[in-house]
C-alpha cells in the first residue's frame, strides 16, 4: 500500500463513520416519530404493555448482550420496583407519581447492588444460578411480606397527578408519559454502551483475563453494569405498576425472568433495537393469542419459537437484519 | 552500598522459595528465581516442568503456597493481577489474547484509556477517547499494524494478533513484560516477525518469557532458567546451559544421555 493511500485512509474511514452515525440518528428519530402517532393508531394501553417491557429486556440486554453476564433473576428487580412504587402510592395519597417510580426505582437498585456483589464472582452458569436464587428468595419475601397483599397483590394504585398537575387517568397522557420514560431509559443504555465505561465493557466481555491483565478490576466494571441494568429493570416495573395500577406476584416469578431472556433472544442479544422488537413480538403474541381458542396454548408457541430462534437464528432478529444489510449494501 | 545491595538493586524480579502444592502434588518446588534489569530472560523446561505454573504465579493468577515474590525490592506476593498490572508489570497470554470484537485501533486504545481515569464514566462519550487514536495508531505503526487500524481484530491473521498484543501491551509502558510463549503456533516466518519484534521492544525494558522454541531463546535471551519437575535445573547465558548434561538429560530423556556417554 503507498503512503498515499494510506494517508487517505483515516479520512476516508470517518467519512464512512460520521455517514453510518447520521443514517442511525436519522433512524432513531423515525423511530420516535413513530413513537408518538403510534397512540392514534393502536391502543394505548397496549402500546405502554410493550413500552415497559421493552424497558425491561433493554436493560436485560446491556448485562446479557455487553457484560456477557446472564442474570437469571431480573424478575427480582421488575417485581420491586413495582410492588414498591405501588405500596408508597396507594399507601400516601399525597405522593406524585414520579415520586414514587423514583423511590420504585432507588429500592431495585439498591437490591442490584446486593445481588451484584454476591453474584458477580462467580461465572457463567454459576452466576446464573445465584442470581436465581436470591430472586426466589425475593419472590418469597413478596408472598409472605404484609405490604404485597400475598397472593392477591396490590389493586387500586392510583395513578395520580404527574408533578402534581398532569392528570395520568387520561390514557394519552399516560402512554406520553411512558414514552419518555423509555425514551430516557434507552438513552442512558445507548450512552452507556457508547461511553468510555462501555468501552471496558466491551473488551471484558471479549477476553476478561487480558482486562484484568491491563489492569483492570474487572469485577467493578461488571458490578457497575449489573447495578444500571437492575435500576433500569426497576424503572420499567414501577412505571407498569403506575400504568396498570396493580403489582402482582407474576412478575417476581422466575416465569418472568424467562421471559425476558426470550425477549432478548428473539429480538437480538447485543443489539439495541433486538430487546425492543422482542418484547414487542412477545407481548403482541400473548396479546393475540390469549383471545384466541388457542389461548392456553400460549406457553407452548413461545417455547416453540424460543427452539426455532435458539436453532435457526441465533443473532436474533435484529442481528439477522444487520447482516444481511451488510451483506448487500455496504 | 555491599555487593549483595548492589546485586538486589539490579533485581527487576525476584523469587524466594517460591512453591505451589495442589492437593499434595509439589507442581512448584522452592524456585528461587532473579530476573536482572534489563534481561530478556527465558524459563524454559521440559512438558509439565512447572513453567506455567510459575508464569500464572509471577501474574497473580494462583496464589503460591508457600514463598515470596519480590518486584524491585518490595513484595507483591499478596497483590491482585490488575494491581500488579498497574505497577507496570504486563504479561501476555499463551493463545492470542485480543479483544475479538472490537477495531485494533479501539484493542490498543483500551490499554491508553486506564490512566485517563474516565474508564467507569458511562454517562461520557466515546468520542471523549478520540485524543488517544493519534497515540494509538503509533503504537500500532510501531509493530507494523496501521493499516490495519480499523479492521475487527476477529479479521486478522494470527501472526497480527500477536503483534495487536504487543501494541496493546507497549500502550501500558511496562517496565517488565511477562511473555508466555510468544511464538506457540507460529509458522515460522511469524515466528522470525515476532523475535524481531520482541528484540526491539525489549529495549529499556525487562521481559521474563515462556518459551518452548530453542532458537528462540537462544537468539533472543541473555540468561536462562531450566525449570525440571517443578525446580530449577540449571540457570545461565545459552551456551553455558545448553552444554548442561543435566538439562540434555531432562530433555532428549536417558536415551540421549547414554548416547552422549556412548560417544565420549
Amino acid at each position: 500500500m503507498s503512503d498515499a493511500q494510506t494517508l487517505a485512509r483515516p479520512s476516508a474511514v470517518m467519512e464512512r463513520q460520521k455517514r453510518a452515525i447520521m443514517r442511525r440518528n436519522l433512524f432513531y428519530v423515525a423511530l420516535v416519530v413513530v413513537g408518538l402517532v403510534a397512540p392514534f393508531v393502536a391502543y394505548p394501553v397496549f402500546l405502554m404493555k410493550v413500552l415497559c417491557f421493552a424497558l425491561f429486556a433493554c436493560a436485560f440486554n446491556l448485562l446479557l448482550g455487553y457484560a456477557g453476564l446472564l442474570s437469571f433473576g431480573h424478575a427480582a428487580f421488575l417485581a420491586t420496583g413495582g410492588y414498591i412504587t405501588g405500596y408508597l402510592l396507594a399507601s400516601y395519597p399525597g405522593l406524585t407519581p414520579e415520586i414514587g417510580i423514583m423511590a420504585g426505582t432507588l429500592v431495585a437498585t439498591a437490591l442490584g447492588a446486593l445481588f451484584g456483589i454476591l453474584a458477580i464472582r462467580r461465572q457463567g452458569i454459576y452466576f446464573a444460578m445465584v442470581t436465581l436464587a436470591l430472586a426466589q428468595l425475593v419472590y418469597f419475601v413478596f408472598v409472605q411480606a404484609p405490604f404485597t397483599g400475598g397472593e392477591d397483590g396490590l389493586h387500586g394504585v392510583p395513578r395520580g397527578e404527574l408533578l402534581g398537575f398532569i392528570s395520568l387517568s387520561n390514557n394519552l397522557a399516560m402512554y406520553y408519559f411512558v414514552f419518555a420514560v423509555f425514551l430516557f431509559g434507552f438513552a442512558l443504555i445507548q450512552r452507556t454502551v457508547h461511553s468510555p465505561y462501555g468501552q471496558v465493557l466491551k473488551a471484558i466481555r471479549e477476553n476478561e483475563p487480558r482486562a484484568v491483565s491491563l489492569g483492570y478490576n474487572t469485577d467493578m466494571y461488571k458490578l457497575v453494569a449489573f447495578v444500571i441494568s437492575a435500576a433500569l429493570a426497576g424503572l420499567a416495573g414501577s412505571t407498569k405498576t403506575v400504568v396498570f395500577q396493580l403489582a402482582s406476584l407474576t412478575d417476581a416469578h422466575w416465569h418472568m425472568s424467562g421471559e425476558v431472556i426470550l425477549m432478548t433472544l428473539l429480538g437480538g442479544v447485543g443489539t439495541l433495537l433486538g430487546p425492543i422488537m422482542g418484547a414487542g413480538i412477545v407481548v403482541s403474541l400473548q396479546h393475540v393469542l390469549s383471545q384466541s381458542p388457542l389461548g392456553n396454548w400460549v406457553s407452548v408457541i413461545l417455547g416453540i419459537i424460543f427452539v426455532i430462534c435458539v436453532l435457526s437464528f441465533r443473532s436474533g432478529i435484529v442481528g439477522e437484519i444487520a447482516r444481511m444489510y451488510n451483506k448487500n449494501f455496504k | 552500598m555491599s555487593a549483595d545491595e548492589a546485586l538486589a538493586s539490579r533485581m527487576v524480579l525476584e523469587t524466594r522459595g517460591l512453591t505451589k502444592e495442589f492437593r499434595g502434588f509439589t507442581a512448584v518446588d522452592d524456585v528461587n528465581l532473579q530476573v536482572q534489569d534489563g534481561h530478556i530472560h527465558a524459563l524454559i523446561g521440559p512438558n509439565g516442568a512447572g513453567k506455567t505454573t510459575v508464569f500464572n504465579l509471577l501474574t497473580k493468577f494462583l496464589p503460591p503456597t508457600r514463598g515470596e515474590i519480590l518486584y524491585r525490592g518490595k513484595s507483591i506476593t499478596r497483590l491482585k493481577s490488575n494491581e500488579i498490572a498497574r505497577m507496570g508489570i504486563i504479561r501476555s497470554f499463551q493463545i492470542s489474547a485480543v479483544f475479538a470484537h472490537m477495531t485494533a485501533l479501539e484493542n490498543v486504545r483500551v490499554a491508553l484509556q486506564r490512566n485517563l481515569g474516565t474508564s467507569f464514566h458511562f454517562w461520557k462519550s466515546e468520542k471523549s477517547l478520540d485524543h488517544l487514536n493519534e497515540r494509538a495508531l503509533a503504537l500500532l505503526d510501531e509493530v507494523g499494524l496501521r493499516d490495519y487500524a480499523d479492521i475487527l481484530t476477529v479479521e486478522m491473521p494470527y501472526g497480527r494478533k500477536r503483534a495487536l498484543e504487543v501494541a496493546t501491551t507497549l500502550a501500558l509502558e511496562p517496565d517488565l513484560m511477562l511473555l508466555d510463549e510468544p511464538t506457540q503456533g507460529m509458522g515460522a516466518e511469524d515466528v522470525d516477525r515476532i523475535v524481531e519484534l520482541i528484540k526491539r521492544v525489549s529495549k529499556g525494558r525487562t521481559v521474563l518469557m515462556v518459551e518452548h522454541n530453542l532458537s528462540v531463546v537462544s537468539r533472543l535471551c541473555d540468561r536462562i532458567t531450566v525449570l525440571a519437575r517443578g525446580a530449577v535445573l540449571a540457570e545461565g547465558d545459552y551456551d553455558n546451559v545448553s552444554c548442561n548434561p543435566l538439562v540434555r538429560e531432562a530433555y532428549m530423556g536417558s536415551e540421549a544421555a547414554e548416547e552422549e556417554g556412548a560417544q565420549a
